[in-house]
């Protein structure tokens, strides 16, 4: 019992410890004053100026476009370089592992900068195409990480059976592992498109053209004291997502508890 | 298989078209233009895309730094930035800036003279200045009984903890120079060690090396005295009357943003003509509005409210801009005080 | 076809993003440019060398192990509850941590300084129920808890996908055996959970050496580390040569301490994340 309550206590000073500052935030959001300094009166214009700033809800939809886009390719193409390493030879494996690791390794900065150099080299022109190779680029590995754990630990012995029992290796690819890794899947995409969205040095140097994602227009704000529209807008983009992440793991509990009573009835 | 090769296929045919397709012509010019942020009053392009059928791709930057790293590149082609005095002459000397053609921008006449033939464009050949400002001391009269005209009070230690300097290598090592009687571009090593050896002693008395958060810290009371921009610093006082803004006598710095054309622009034309358009008087006095610096526009000003016009933080005397000095790029000797600079970061 | 060709579109994106440009990174350090004379040079690695580099070095070692500790010790827990929570909790209590990420990082970290600076809500708070006034803002403290508020769920994540994977029926028996839970947790589930606390390992220290936000915005840019050298380097002073070669140094710094670490685990397949 008392360690129960030790559990939740626990529990709840931990996500008390990540949430206290996006309270601050939500509550700074209906600030009257531009200044962090100090709570000077409730109000809500913030939120009726930030849907006419141009350039904030331009940064808004290059921000949530980019994140789409890197993902969904960082998460294809990472799922099935995982399933490749997974059954690779362990020297080989051992090569692409180490590939892997790279992106994570180098200082954003430095990512940033060798790829604006990379891309002009290559003679391309900075700007929504480049940022979204950028974002996928250091969006990969986290795929990869995710789904491989996934694989280990699935029984090789199903891909066999279904392979017996006549399925296609495609088919038995989309049937039987694509929907058991499907957890690791899930959260490699998540990861990658939180890292998109808080993205700044990559994608400062790797844009141009008039692209620029929300990160940069908030940093390059700060000279100047970053407008009060920004922290009504992350407002809105929290709960947003606090709401739709709410409403889709329900439906996902639901169908794991599904799935764990048919197992349980096995 | 096949259906790899084929996803192998559209993958290499997306990377090999992409060179072609960047190159391909639009028929409406576009003008690329890179700012700082929130550095200009966005319905005035608006205005001009409306006025002239030019469609404006707005962007912004951080830094004078990672403005210049952008641009150097080459990988971009923006058609007018705003940079500051230093990188200015930088650039110049790079040869990343096209000379402008002033006579398409007659309305360069509107700017005071004060603000032309400076160090970083002495004949006036590729910029035109936007907004400018000088440096001084913001201090907080309820937490300060000293008179604070001097650099010195940021060396006394009846304010220990109680300081803010900017977390800028120029900045910071431009005080500690100007403290002592020496110009803020100084190359001499023997000067240039004195000002290390006066940081390295102020370090205990330093509550932050800050950057843009100056603001918030100095509106909330968090600390009695800071470095900072004259345009802040107007902000600021609105915020708390209890602050008040001060250039100290030893001199300081006056930092000149201004309009200049990259190399890389392929609309020189337009350029032109979105700077010209943006020193109509009307609109630069919009824009000085918006943003609240103080502007090079002689006309504009005239059009101020009565209190920004008088106001001596943003307009101080001529008595005080003549203690001013610009900066200067300092090329090589950039090393020397990012390593100064280092050595304060890393002293006890 | 065979299932390892699916890496092969990987690999080739892999080696022209991440591979291509991280030999320009080498040839950057193993160059030097003055005025028009350029060259092939060890001078970058060397001037690293330097004790005041030195002691950046270690100064960013220093905050980022203790930082890394800090991760583990809360991490660990958190993440063993919540894999011990039943499955309609478990989703959603990971998925909360993943959340606060989606405000952006320079707003979460001003609203952290709201919270902990002299005049700020925390310092209230502890006023009046009579703790004083503290002193985090600018300090070392605050930095570290920077750290572990951005990385934490670096830490959590590894380990929790590694403790739900645990075969319950291994529990079981050592429960029948006659050990008690505590045994059980020492003999059992935390040697199994070791890969998970390796890789959450790694991906909080990695990024808390480079880091030079958090640093510089928390804890008042008093001291540089090595973070802020580099993008000293490469932003300021322009010396992109010396920039490379820093973040050359760092990363074998970083694979050789990871090569270590990957002694105990017993997956001998490189290093592995997650």
């Amino acid at each position: 019992m008392v360690n129960k309550v030790l559990k939740r206590v626990y529990t709840a000073l931990i996500y008390f410890f990540l949430y206290a500052p996006i309270i601050i935030l939500i509550v700074f959001s209906f600030n009257e004053s531009k200044s962090r300094g100090s709570f000077t009166g409730f109000t809500f214009k913030w939120y009726s100026m930030l849907f006419k700033d141009r350039q904030i809800m331009r940064a808004m939809y290059y921000t949530l476009l980019v994140a789409v886009i890197a993902s969904a390719v960082s998460t294809f193409l990472g799922t099935l370089a995982a399933i490749g390493i997974h059954n690779m030879h362990r020297r080989q494996k051992k090569i692409l592992l180490n590939i892997t690791y790279l992106p994570v390794l180098n200082p954003d900065i430095v990512t940033a900068i060798s790829l604006m150099v990379l891309f002009i080299a290559l003679n391309l022109k900075l700007g929504l195409f480049t940022m979204i190779i950028s974002h996928i680029t250091f969006c990969l590995p986290y795929v990869v990480l995710s789904v491989l754990p996934k694989l280990k630990q699935l029984n090789p012995n199903i891909y066999e059976a279904a392979l017996d029992l006549g399925a296609t290796p495609s088919y038995a690819l989309r049937k039987v592992i694509i929907p058991e890794i499907m957890p690791g899947i899930i959260s490699g995409a998540l990861l990658a498109f939180t890292l998109s969205v808080d993205d700044f040095v990559i994608s400062f140097f790797t844009t141009g053209s008039g692209v620029s994602n929300l990160s940069i227009t908030i940093y390059s704000m700060a000279r100047r004291g970053i407008k009060p529209e920004i922290n009504a807008l992350s407002t809105l983009l929290f709960l947003t997502v606090l709401i739709l992440l709410l409403l889709i793991n329900k439906i996902t509990n639901k169908e794991e508890r599904e799935m764990s009573l048919i197992e349980k009835n096995k | 298989m096949k259906k790899i090769n084929k996803f192998l296929a559209v993958f290499l045919m997306v990377l090999i078209m992409l060179p072609f397709t960047s190159c391909s012509k639009e028929e409406k010019v576009t003008l690329n233009v890179y700012n700082w942020g929130d550095y200009i009053d966005e319905s005035v392009i608006s205005e001009f895309e409306n006025k002239y059928g030019i469609k404006v791709n707005y962007e912004t930057f951080a830094t004078n730094e990672d403005m210049y790293v952008k641009i150097k590149s080459g990988g971009t082609a923006y058609d007018v930035a705003i940079p500051s005095d230093y990188m200015i002459s930088k650039m110049i000397k790079e040869n990343m800036l096209q000379k402008i053609d002033f006579s398409n921008v007659p309305n360069y006449k509107y700017i005071d003279e004060k603000f032309k033939g400076l160090e970083f464009d002495p004949n006036n050949e590729y910029s035109v200045p936007y907004m400018w400002g000088v440096v001084g001391i913001v201090y907080n009269k309820k937490m300060v009984s000293d008179p604070v005209d001097s650099w010195n009070i940021l060396w006394n230690e009846k304010y220990k903890k109680q300081i803010l300097m900017l977390d800028s290598q120029r900045e910071s090592i431009g005080v500690a120079l100007q403290k002592l009687g020496y110009s803020l571009n100084t190359t001499d090593k023997d000067k240039l060690e004195q000002a290390k050896q006066e940081l390295i002693k102020q370090k205990p008395l330093v509550l932050a090396y800050v950057g843009d958060e100056i603001k918030d810290k100095m509106i909330s009371g968090e600390a009695a005295l800071a470095v900072a921009w004259a345009g802040d610093a107007v902000f600021m006082k609105q915020q708390n009357p209890d602050l008040e803004f001060a250039v100290p006598k030893e001199g300081s710095n006056l930092f000149v943003d201004c309009m200049v054309i990259p190399k890389t622009s392929k609309h020189k034309k337009e350029a032109e003509m979105f700077i010209n358009f943006m020193f109509e008087t009307e609109i630069a006095k919009k824009n000085t509005e918006y943003i609240g610096y103080s502007t090079p526009h002689k006309e504009a000003y005239k059009l101020l409210d009565e209190e920004t016009k008088y106001d001596k933080t943003a307009y101080p005397d001529e008595e005080v801009l003549k203690r001013c000095e610009v900066y200067k790029d300092l090329s090589d000797m950039l090393k020397e005080y990012d390593k100064i600079w280092t050595e304060v970061k890393a002293a006890h | 076809m065979k299932r390892k060709n699916y890496a092969y579109p990987y690999l080739f994106w892999m080696t022209i993003f991440a591979v291509l440009p991280l030999f320009l990174v080498l040839l950057y350090s193993l160059t030097f440019k003055n005025g028009l004379k350029s060259g092939i040079t060890f001078s970058n690695f060397v001037r690293f060398f330097e004790p005041i580099y030195l002691e950046v070095l270690l100064r960013s070692i220093n905050l980022a192990l203790i930082s890394t500790i800090i991760c583990l010790l809360l991490g660990y827990p958190i993440a063993y509850i919540i894999s011990k929570a039943n499955i309609k909790h478990r989703n959603t209590l990971i998925l909360l941590f993943l959340i606060p990420m989606w405000m952006n990082f320079l707003l979460r970290t001003y609203a952290w300084m709201t919270l902990l600076e002299k005049n700020g809500i925390l310092n209230k708070f502890l006023t009046s129920i009579g703790l004083g006034p503290l002193n985090i803002m600018y300090t070392n403290s605050a930095v570290v808890l920077g750290m572990v508020y951005n990385f934490l769920p670096f830490m959590v994540l590894p380990i929790y996908t590694v403790l739900i994977k645990i075969d319950r029926s291994l529990i079981e028996a050592a429960n029948d055996l006659g050990a008690n839970k505590i045994i059980t947790f020492i003999k059992v589930t935390l040697p199994l959970s070791l890969p998970g606390v390796i890789s959450g390992i790694t991906m909080v220290f990695m990024p808390s050496v480079t880091t030079f936000a958090i640093s510089r915005l928390l804890g008042g840019g008093q001291f540089t580390l090595i973070g802020n050298l580099i993008e000293q380097q490469f932003i300021n002073v322009g010396d992109w040569n010396f920039g490379s070669a820093i973040s050359i140094v760092m990363m074998v710094i970083i694979l050789i301490s990871m090569g270590i670490m990957n002694r105990f685990d017993k997956d001998k397949e490189g290093v592995n994340l997650w």
